[in-house]
């Protein structure tokens, strides 16, 4: 009987089989950043997965501490640079309940405005750039900068600047709508839903996208909640919380609006949930710029300059973009905080993306990042 | 049927293209160096300070209190005092700015010297070709580089510096009223 040539035992049996180590990032283009994965590969299936994070460190908390409570207002702006307005609605909610200062009415509406146009810029753009991991250059991705483009504008002549927008204080918002305003709102609200349809009739039904996103990634409910992860990809499993819903804080609670829920938890779900979202907030904004009442835009108590809370501790929480977004203060009576602290949702959202990417191919883990939707401003702080 | 959806994303896309070339919708890019965009009124970049009167230097309405420079997030703005005095433009005695720099390369445009500022005396510009090989001293404006006339405030943010106006008109008259109240007459009646 002659020797017979038998091919190499392949790793996943007894033999010692060497892993491929592969560094993607933090150079790389699909890394949405400085991120850096370390990921161990047996053929093209991962079989470990390493975040290495921490590249964009600024020492936003430990810079808190040292400024006044009016000082850290702009840097968090450069937490997520995508959605400045929301940081700042966190931070400025979390101050106010450290003082006890009430916002009035019309300052609530116009924060609403303001975070949903926000969410709009993040989810059609995250939408974009997941498209972009998949290998669609540019196309979905310039057709949603161009919408935020719209919505850029907006912010610009509001608060004037088109990310860093530093609007909101403590007590309500920083300088009233210019005349014309809510009209131009309502013009970009209006024509946004067109955009979303041509959205949709170019990505949803596309088989390369659902054969690169369907069964992909799955997160299961129970993973989800004990990982913390909140926002779209907590709902894209299937898990109902929203705390625009939980806590209705601003004028959430009056306005009328469904949480999109996903079932499978893949990445299709959690691309459809954003787009479903999209939907939603238009709704919310439609309602928002309808009601918008007259009056004052900042509590007459506030105060700007030298602000001391009482000693105590405060954790201000939103329903970002991208999860939830808190901060929680602790004031020892001084002018600056004495425990300055960043819960962002980018970081601990993925946190799970091992778990998500084990037993799939690496071309998977980087589509299977795009749809976590991180920002590394955030995430390193 | 298999390969539908990427037909109708196509015919999408194809839309877009054609519309690119008369929707200024679907278009929005515009050739920067040769065509630019109006400018916003609410615009900001980076700071400067405001003059009234055809002195720059004489003319400056910072009083050097320091708030801006205690206030400053990222700590861009540098200021001595000057131990001579000057009349404000209310005849009052104010102090004024030895030295006042901004470290342009530093500064973060968050607009919070704008805010504290209790004299309208610093406000922000809306410049944004300041490229320079220099990034040191090139960027290192002082008080003479960053004075602008009022004038130039009133271009750039014409609402909130009409609303300065009146205020400090308002100012300018109570404090004249005031002035002219206040020495008794000689020998007058009470």
């Amino acid at each position: 009987m002659s020797a017979r040539f038998s091919p190499p035992e392949l790793a996943g049996t007894d033999f010692e089989h060497p892993l491929l180590e592969v560094s993607l990032g933090p150079h790389h283009p699909s890394t949405h950043g400085v991120f850096r994965m370390d990921a161990a590969l047996d053929g093209e299936t991962v079989v470990k997965l390493k975040p290495v994070f921490g590249y964009l460190h600024r020492n936003h908390e430990k810079i808190a501490e040292k400024c006044s409570y009016l000082g850290s207002m702009p840097f968090t702006d450069r937490l997520d640079y995508m959605c400045s307005l929301t940081n700042n609605w966190g931070y400025a909610l979390a101050v106010e309940k450290l003082t006890g200062l009430a916002v009035p009415e019309r300052a609530e509406y116009i924060r609403v405005i303001l975070g949903e146009l926000t969410r709009l810029i993040n989810h059609s753009a995250v939408v974009g750039f997941l498209l972009q991991d998949m290998g669609a250059m540019g196309t979905p991705l310039m057709y949603a900068f161009r919408e935020r483009e719209k919505i850029l504008d907006l912010f610009e002549s509001l608060t004037g600047a088109r990310m860093m927008c530093n609007y909101m204080r403590f007590g309500g918002c920083r300088c009233d709508l210019p005349p014309g305003w809510i009209g131009q709102a309502r013009g970009v609200a209006a024509k946004f839903p067109l955009f979303l349809d041509e959205f949709e009739a170019l990505l949803t039904g596309n088989e390369i996208l659902k054969a690169r996103t369907e069964g992909v990634g799955v997160l299961t409910p129970e993973l989800a909640v004990n990982a913390g992860v909140t926002g779209p990809m907590l709902r894209a499993s299937g898990v109902n919380y929203d705390i625009r819903k939980v806590d209705a804080y601003g004028v959430y609670g009056r306005m009328d609006f469904r949480v999109p829920l996903g079932e499978r938890g893949d990445v299709f779900d959690r691309y459809m949930i954003r787009i479903l979202e999209m939907r939603e907030s238009l709704k919310i904004l439609d309602q928002a710029l309808r009601d918008i009442p007259d009056g004052p835009i900042l509590n007459l108590n506030a105060k700007l300059r030298n602000l001391r809370p009482k000693p105590g501790e405060a954790y201000g929480r939103i329903e970002g973009p991208k999860g939830e977004l808190g901060f929680y203060l602790i004031s020892d009576g001084g002018p600056n905080p004495y425990r300055y602290r960043v819960r962002p949702p980018s970081l601990i959202n993925l946190t799970v993306l091992e778990d998500m990417c084990l037993g799939q191919t690496i071309a998977d883990a980087v589509v299977i990042l795009g749809s976590v939707d991180i920002v590394l401003g955030e995430v390193d702080r | 049927m298999n390969g539908a959806g990427i037909i109708k994303g196509l015919v999408e896309t194809a839309r877009n293209f054609a519309g690119s070339y008369h929707d200024r919708e679907r278009l929005t890019t515009v050739q920067y160096p040769e065509e630019t965009l109006p400018p916003v009124e609410n615009a900001r970049t980076l700071p400067f300070l405001v003059y009234d009167g055809g002195d720059a230097m004489a003319g400056l309405r910072c009083t050097a209190c320091m708030i801006c420079e205690k206030e400053c997030p990222p700590q861009c703005i540098y200021i001595i005092k000057d131990q001579a005095r000057k009349p404000d433009y209310m005849g009052k005695m104010q102090l004024q700015p030895k030295v006042f720099d901004i470290d342009m390369s530093v500064c973060m445009s968050c607009g919070i010297c704008v805010e504290v500022c209790p004299f309208d005396a610093i406000k922000m510009d809306q410049v944004f070709e300041l490229s320079t090989d220099d990034r040191f001293a090139g960027l290192l404006f002082d008080n003479e580089k960053l004075a602008r006339p009022n004038e130039y405030f009133r271009q750039l943010h014409k609402t909130e510096a009409s609303e300065v106006d009146a205020r400090r008109e308002e100012e300018k008259r109570k404090a004249a009223a005031k002035a002219a109240a206040k020495p008794p007459l000689p020998g007058g009646v009470k």
